[in-house]
């Protein structure tokens, strides 16, 4: 695979969260407004890199008994790293995110990578194969934030676009907007617009409905 | 490669792992700590400020700090007494640990906790705002619970220690958009000129709706959040509760009488 592909291939073509279905905790938390959401793509994109680095670089070197945790170390180290940056340098957002950017640790694209990439390549591919995954999960969760903040707050990036009726204007917020299960149905919606393009992504059905059978009077 | 799953092999790596990861954990928390804290401190500074509505949009770091410095004093209450002391420092307490703290904070029983805290801090900072020598505002900490969330913010009152000057929280987790409208400027719009206390006790709290001007009392309410009843009976407990016997109301006489 090339540089470029292991890139993008990411981004539309194994997207995380649309093909794999990893990491949809946090979608569906940080999204309701989209400066959040922004620094938390950032946040993850930077641990997945420098994950997938750190452990490519060590690979040949992790017992296999302990690679999880050996795994789960580095992570969880470069997370509180991120969160300590920002507490530095961004305040008001990482007082937002509050909880989430430790549960970067938990997000299973992180740890998905690391062991599904990194540990079988080198450390350049993995780094790029990290920052793909990042930008993956980063289009699914600008989406749903830019659907969320302007129907439900009726503004983007904080500035207002559609005048709420609470600040004198005409528009009524949609409230299921604000609540994280909205997410649910928009990565529902991003998915399927994902794979009507895309009609590889399709998966084969599980089992197949029989046609329909003549009905019978009950005996 | 089979060399690698050897217990010595196994230890090596866990111990050689834990100590750079503990070391680049470490030097981030060490090299960072003076900006956290000071971001932490300028959080507070600007809150305090914004509750007095002396804070202008758009003032930056420097002037903020510098506002604060210049106009804003804290002190210590002792809400038992009513009175300032100085058996706490300002700059070293921390009124959050106080709460918890057994030896520093007092059990509220079912009937005395209005605002559903079960422990009240036996000491408060206070905030006071003067101006050529005379008392100008008075800022307040108070918190208490809401639906999801303890709501902490700030109260600001006038120089008469009856009229509102403005009400802000600086910290909770209501439901965006319904209990979080809390933040919303334009309720916090409402507050300023309303008064706390009639002549029997603490009267200041929301309505539900909202307030007909017309009514008596009008002048202590404020209109409730539509679709958040229980963050408005929150706001209401919660100021009836640092307003009240309990809270401040010592303090405030005593100000009053000039023996704080």
């Amino acid at each position: 695979m090339s540089m470029k592909e292991t890139l993008t291939g990411p981004v539309f073509n194994n997207n995380p969260i649309a093909l794999q279905i990893l990491g949809i905790c946090s979608a569906l938390a940080v999204t309701s407004s989209l400066k959040v959401t922004l620094v938390m793509c950032v946040s993850v994109i930077a641990v997945t890199a420098f994950s997938n680095l750190a452990v490519s670089a060590i690979r040949r070197h992790i017992p296999n008994s302990i690679r999880i945790i050996v795994q789960m170390v580095i992570i969880a180290s470069l997370v509180i790293v991120v969160d300590q940056v920002l507490k530095a340098y961004f305040y008001a957002i990482s007082k937002q995110l509050s909880v989430f950017v430790g549960l970067i640790i938990t997000n299973c694209i992180v740890m998905g990578r690391a062991e599904g990439f990194a540990m079988k390549n080198g450390p350049l591919a993995s780094f790029i194969d990290g920052i793909g995954n990042g930008l993956g999960y980063s289009v699914v969760l600008l989406f749903v934030a830019f659907v969320r903040e302007l129907f439900g707050s009726g503004s983007l990036f904080g500035l207002e676009i559609l005048q709420t009726v609470n600040n004198g204007g005409w528009y009524v917020p949609n409230g299921l907007l604000l609540l994280p299960p909205s997410a649910f149905f928009l990565i529902g919606f991003f998915i399927w617009g994902l794979r009507a393009w895309k009609t590889e992504q399709v998966e084969e059905p599980e089992f197949k409905i029989c046609s329909n059978t003549r009905a019978q009077e009950a005996l | 490669m089979a060399s690698n799953d050897s217990i010595k092999k196994t230890l090596l790596v866990a111990v050689a792992l834990c100590i750079v990861c503990s070391l680049i954990v470490s030097s981030a928390a060490v090299l960072l700590k003076p900006a956290q804290v000071k971001n932490k401190a300028l959080d507070r500074k600007s809150n305090i400020l914004a509750a007095a509505g002396m804070l202008e949009p758009g003032q930056s770091d420097a002037e903020i700090e510098q506002e604060f410095a210049s106009k804003i004093t804290a002190k210590i209450v002792d809400i038992e007494s009513g009175r300032f002391t100085n058996e706490v420092k300002v700059e070293n307490f921390d009124p959050r640990k106080a709460e918890k703290n057994p030896e520093t904070s007092t059990d509220l029983s079912d009937a005395e906790d209005q605002a559903n805290i079960s422990r009240r801090g036996d000491y408060a900072i206070v905030y006071l705002v003067e101006n050529e020598g005379e008392l100008d505002k008075l800022i307040l900490p108070v918190h208490g619970a809401g639906l999801w969330s303890t709501l902490y913010g700030f109260l600001a009152l006038e120089s008469d220690l009856n009229t509102v000057a403005g009400l802000g929280f600086y910290e909770h987790g209501e439901t965006p958009g319904l209990g979080g409208e809390v933040d919303n400027p334009n309720w916090k719009g409402l507050w300023p000129g309303k008064k706390v206390y009639d002549d029997g006790g603490v009267a200041i709290g929301l309505a539900k709706g909202s307030v007909d001007t017309s009514k008596p009392g009008a002048e202590h309410r404020v209109d409730g959040l539509s679709g958040a009843t229980l963050t408005s009976n929150g706001v209401t407990n919660l100021l009836q509760f640092w307003m009240g016997e309990m809270g401040y109301k010592k303090f405030l006489a005593n100000l009053k009488s000039g023996e704080a």
